[in-house]
């Protein structure tokens, strides 16, 4: 799950980092007395999207080239730009062309920089421990670095019930050159990081950059936060920054019947139980020359309810002009998963070819059962193999 | 011989009377597994029955160490649920003296793994999982919630991330009258308690497994790891596959630990490495079983002992565009 930039700095706040004062305005009005309200300082207005890459995108259709963190300096182009923020999609290299919506725009005092660092925590699955990251070039993308110049960036492994130790976060602030008081202050930020990181169970956590300003202040400038799944459970608080408005919405419909599901741009519907299954069942759509319409796992237990479900979700994309099924029957049997099939076929109805390849315990009775519902739901071809399945899909939308 | 489990492996369940703990404990019994009880705190005491004819009702223990005391149990087949102390779970029965523990739970937290794995480490447990479906040796022990009929006694062994992919390669490999010496699915989590070159080892040290064949997905970089270790220490032939050479980066593909980021865990990374150490990667997931096929015909030793080029594609049967 991911967050907004204003609800991660909120986090890392509360643990004691120092962020640059700012207001989250919901309309340009509120925008305009945030800027009031810092006594009419320069700020920069960053419109609050999960999807990376803001700075350099664009508000669709809005006539204007800046991008979703557009420094400001009067009361006039405040609302100027929140205007246009507030109202055109901001497209992004992650957004797809038609963009995402900004409901939220933070307001910030305009920060001076002399100094931008890279500050970032991770799971290392090598180690099997969270790892503390750090490069003294920081507003930078850090794979980029890590590709170029992997010497560059200083590593931190965290025991996760010890937490960031002192001797850890002195050795970074060093090395990363700081001077003076900015040592500790820099330091601050770090076990912020590490606290809000191991105490929320986060998947991702950066601050990037870490500014020093020429007065001498650190401030944590930019942040960014995912977290994991598995522990949400535990996390109330988390759960609640949830901004479903960000989220594909067949995905969140297919997250409700616990459906594994994951749009991608092709035109080819895949249904399969287990995850590996449905990446190879992807794979071999493409191997046989098609493009596959999502990603989407029913689950080793699939049930006739599940079943209907996710022809539902893979049926609402327009787009999709062919439907893969590709089940492995063990211990769900595969008789019963024919007899979800029809069921979803009366009551969704099949509307584009359906190509069903189902394998493994009770598949001669679920051959029988298909059979006996050709003339009626003409729509769904059987397939001996994988291979044939993929071929008959792929040669569905041609 | 096999690795890990046989006929003599004497098992325990931890949630035997939960949903999930039970119909599997039931479908083990049912292969033949030596199941010898179970552990549900609060429930201790009580006998489980799993309906099945001839078979006894097993005890079932508050702990896993009264457990281990009472049954001499070597091995433990985990289904306690994430939010209820899986991770807790697991590090009671490596406490306990537990060799084997196989953790089928899905959904336990990462950094909740990163601790049990600091905590395995001061003991001889290993832990094969989370988020897996198990551990076979075809016709003596099954541990896990893999369908049984489908395996067949044989040569090869099989280690996997995934469930029903690995359930798909085992398909194709016993149609093909290719029996396996032990299937071990490793899990789809970021922090596994055993990897690809555990598993490879133990293959190449195992007498009667003569091929091996690995399948991998993207995220992370086990896939490398494993690599590297067979072009230097497995002397038998390998065929692999990677699942997710269209899995767009930075999504989560159903596993947790399934996800391309940080500019690291892609498909095509993984096959080249792979093909770089002269192992037959399968391009199609259909030809799983006849990658393998080919590899053994071959004379068994692949591009790796017969000094070709490495990275040659084998069995693939089928071309693309068709």
């Amino acid at each position: 799950m991911k967050i907004h930039e204003y609800q991660a700095k909120e986090l890392l706040a509360a643990e004691g980092a120092a962020i640059p004062r700012g207001v989250v305005a919901n309309a340009v009005a509120q925008a305009q007395r945030a800027f009031d309200d810092f006594g009419g300082k320069p700020v920069v207005l960053k419109a609050q999207v999960h999807a990376g890459g803001r700075g350099k995108g664009h508000f669709k259709d809005s006539g204007k080239t800046f991008g979703g963190v557009k420094y400001v300096t009067t009361r006039e182009d405040v609302g100027t730009v929140a205007e246009v923020m507030f109202n055109y999609p901001l497209v992004t290299k992650q957004t797809g062309d038609q963009g995402q919506r900004v409901s939220k725009v933070l307001v910030q005092v305009a920060a001076d920089i002399e100094r931008e660092i890279y500050l970032g925590m991770v799971l290392d699955r090598t180690l099997g421990v969270p790892v503390m990251m750090a490069c003294a070039e920081g507003g930078v993308e850090i794979e980029e670095v890590a590709a170029r110049a992997p010497e560059k960036i200083l590593k931190a492994a965290v025991e996760p019930s010890a937490g960031l130790q002192p001797f850890q976060s002195r050795r970074l602030a060093y090395e990363l050159g700081f001077k003076g008081g900015q040592v500790p202050a820099a330091e601050k930020i770090m076990h912020a990081l590490s606290k809000v990181f191991l105490g929320k169970d986060c998947s991702l956590a950066e601050v990037n950059p870490l500014v020093v300003t020429p007065g001498g202040e650190v401030l944590a400038l930019d942040a960014k936060m995912n977290f994991d799944d598995n522990a949400l459970f535990r996390h109330p608080d988390v759960r609640a920054m949830r901004d479903e408005a960000e989220e594909d919405p067949g995905e969140l419909r297919a997250a409700r019947a616990n459906l594994n599901f994951i749009r991608l741009s092709g035109n080819i519907g895949c249904l399969v139980n287990g995850a590996g299954l449905a990446m190879s069942t992807m794979d071999i759509i493409k191997y046989h020359g098609g493009e596959p319409a999502n990603f989407l796992d029913v689950g080793g237990g699939v049930t006739a309810e599940g079943a209907i479900e996710a022809f539902r979700i893979i049926l609402q994309d327009a787009k999709v002009k062919s439907i893969l099924v590709n089940i492995f029957g063990g211990i769900a049997k595969c008789d019963l998963i024919a007899e979800a099939l029809v069921k979803a076929g009366r009551e969704v109805g099949f509307k584009v070819p359906v190509v069903v390849r189902l394998e493994g315990t009770n598949v001669d009775k679920a051959r029988e059962i298909l059979a006996s519902v050709r003339g009626e739901l003409p729509m769904i071809q059987t397939a001996a193999n994988l291979t044939e399945a993929a071929q008959k899909a792929v040669a569905a939308v041609r | 011989m096999s690795i890990l489990v046989d006929r003599n492996t004497r098992v325990l369940c931890q949630g035997i009377t939960g949903g999930h703990g039970s119909f599997h404990s039931k479908h083990c019994l049912e292969y033949g597994t030596q199941l010898v009880g179970g552990v549900t705190p609060g429930k201790g005491g009580q006998l489980w029955d799993s309906g099945l004819p001839n078979k006894p009702k097993l005890p079932v223990f508050d702990t896993v160490a009264e457990a281990v005391r009472k049954t001499g149990a070597n091995a433990t087949m985990l289904f306690v649920p994430a939010e209820r102390g899986a991770a807790d779970a697991i590090m009671e029965a490596a406490d306990a003296g537990v060799a084997l523990i196989v953790a089928i739970t899905e959904g336990i937290p990462v950094l909740d793994m990163a601790s049990v794995m600091r905590f395995l480490r001061q003991t001889n447990s290993r832990l094969i999982g989370p988020n897996c479906p198990g551990v076979i040796t075809p016709g003596q022990c099954k541990i896990g919630i893999m369908p049984g009929h489908i395996h067949t006694p044989g040569p090869v062994g099989v280690v996997s991330r995934s469930g029903t992919l690995t359930y798909e390669a085992v398909w194709q490999l016993s149609n093909l009258g290719l029996g396996q010496s032990t299937c071990v699915g490793i899990g789809g989590d970021p922090v596994a308690g055993t990897s690809f070159v555990d598993v490879l080892r133990l293959f190449q040290d195992d007498p009667k497994t003569e091929a091996i064949l690995m399948m991998g997905e993207i995220g992370g970089t086990a896939e490398e790891q494993a690599a590297a270790f067979i072009k230097a220490h497995v002397k038998k032939p390998v065929a692999a596959f990677i699942a997710g050479r269209t899995a767009p980066p930075g999504r989560r593909m159903g596993h947790a630990g399934a996800i391309i980021s940080g500019g690291s865990g892609a498909a095509d990374d993984k096959i080249a490495a792979l093909r770089a150490a002269g192992i037959a990667v399968a391009d199609s997931p259909a030809d799983l079983g006849v990658t393998i096929q080919n590899v053994l015909a071959s004379g068994g030793w692949g591009t790796r002992a017969s000094g070709s080029a490495p990275g040659r594609r084998t069995g693939s049967g089928t071309q693309p565009g068709g």
